[in-house]
């Protein structure tokens, strides 16, 4: 099944230099998913802050010998 | 379940990925403010929850709020200021909704944006805080020669800073919090101290354990004033404590790099709180705590908490203890049936004075293996 989309404006300029940026890194078949790919590593990076994961945490609180 | 960050939830302001390095470089770009290591260990603390709900420093509103209402804006109990000072040269062109980047010997460590600069009456913040505008109080000293703006507004953390020397027990709010779980803790007790352990801490810090999961130890490592242990001292003090003295499975030692402030009621809350947002849910709470001369009654840092039935930890107010040489232990007056003529009060200046003479303290004060490290030390007070 299709997600549900959404439409938000940004501006022209930004758009452009978003495709010529595919157009020479390549990587992303779209600006739509160049920008997920962002947004989504912005708000997973905020989620997490300097957190690392749980099994992370465990695994520094072991080699530092608290657990 | 351990305790529920102060405010509901665990601030995070520690930038990863690639947010982190776009802000690295928008940091080059911006105006600087170079921090000193207090304010450092104030930007970690606010980045990695240990002030939750802080986000950054108080702006106008919520720092009236704390200076006279001992709560934020929101009414979230709050009793320390936690403020950024900057000159107008220091400042410069900065506007309110400007972003600065906070620097460390040069180096962007934080960008903050400044939503509010205002002025402030260095007294009424004496007088406020510390109860007192005595430039003798170290507070108060330091307050004095803060400079004449404040800075309020969000932060984010970009570069990892850290207090030399302690990395291997430096854990932030959420290790110890993840830790606390994998132990199985449920009820944890906080011990506040920048002394090296008598047996008095020792006496409290055991009978509050006797009535939860486990115990953080956790010493303040940072600015403290002349006289006071240095921070090496107490850690080394501490290591051979519990080593020699403490079960494994129900200690945790941790320090924590945050200035004392000597405010002492409003410290004692503030320690309490901080120590909330680390997982823990019980908080001994010393007579005279964070005290200095004699600018506070000695069980002024008890009454307080009963202004905050809302600070969602609980304040544990254990009585003053002394050796009595019929009992042949720790004890409290209020289990202890002897006379005056078998106790042995232990005092922390009187133990002082002894290390400073390079005498060991007796063994109805100090455990012997603790003595030994202390003196150790070639001189083991801050100067």
């Amino acid at each position: 099944m299709e997600k549900e989309t959404v439409s938000v404006e940004i501006s022209k300029d930004l758009y452009e230099r978003i495709e010529r940026y595919i157009k020479e890194n390549g990587g992303f078949s779209s600006v739509r998913e160049f920008i997920e790919f962002v947004v989504n590593e912005v708000l997973e990076g905020e989620e997490e802050g300097g957190y690392s994961s749980e099994e992370e945490i465990k695994e520094r609180l072991r080699s530092l010998g608290y657990l | 379940m351990v305790s529920r960050p102060h405010g509901g939830r665990l601030v995070n302001r520690v930038v990863s990925g690639r947010r982190r390095e776009a802000l690295l470089a928008e940091a080059r770009e911006l105006h600087k403010i170079e921090v000193s290591m207090d304010i450092a260990s104030d930007i970690r603390n606010i980045a990695y929850g240990a002030y939750s709900p802080l986000t950054g420093f108080l702006t106008s509103d919520d720092y009236e709020h704390v200076l006279h209402d001992m709560r934020l804006s929101d009414d979230t109990p709050w009793t320390i200021p936690i403020v950024l000072d900057v000159s107008r040269e220091e400042l410069g062109d900065v506007r309110e909704g400007d972003d600065v980047a906070l620097t460390l010997g040069g180096e962007a460590i934080a960008i903050m944006r400044v939503e509010d600069i205002y002025g402030w009456d260095k007294e009424e913040h004496a007088r406020s805080v510390y109860k007192t505008k005595d430039p003798a109080h170290p507070g108060v000293r330091k307050t004095y020669g803060m400079k004449e703006l404040l800075i309020g507004g969000p932060l984010d953390l970009i570069k990892e800073v850290s207090y030399a020397g302690f990395e291997k027990y430096s854990l932030n709010p959420a290790e110890t919090r993840v830790l606390f779980k994998e132990k199985g803790w449920k009820t944890i007790v906080a011990f506040q101290t920048r002394n090296v352990p008598h047996l008095g801490h020792e006496y409290v810090q055991k009978a509050a354990l006797t009535f939860v999961d486990g115990l953080l130890i956790h010493p303040l490592v940072g600015w403290k004033k002349r006289g006071d242990y240095r921070d090496e001292v107490i850690v080394a003090a501490y290591e051979a404590l519990i080593k020699h003295y403490y079960p494994r499975d129900s200690v945790v030692f941790s320090v924590l790099w945050m200035q004392m402030r000597y405010a002492g009621p409003r410290e004692a809350v503030h320690h309490a709180i901080v120590r909330k947002n680390f997982g823990c849910t019980h908080f001994i709470v010393g007579r005279d705590h964070a005290g200095v001369g004699n600018y506070y009654g000695p069980y002024e840092a008890w009454d307080i908490f009963s202004e905050f039935p809302d600070l969602g930890i609980t304040p544990l107010f254990i009585r003053e203890s002394f050796y009595c040489r019929k009992c042949g232990g720790m004890v409290n007056a209020k289990i202890c049936p002897h006379g005056d003529e078998y106790r042995v009060r232990i005092s922390g200046t009187k133990i002082r004075q002894m290390i400073m003479a390079g005498k060991k303290p007796p063994e109805t004060m100090m455990r012997p293996e603790v003595a030994e490290v202390v003196l150790r030390f070639k001189n083991p007070f801050v100067e």
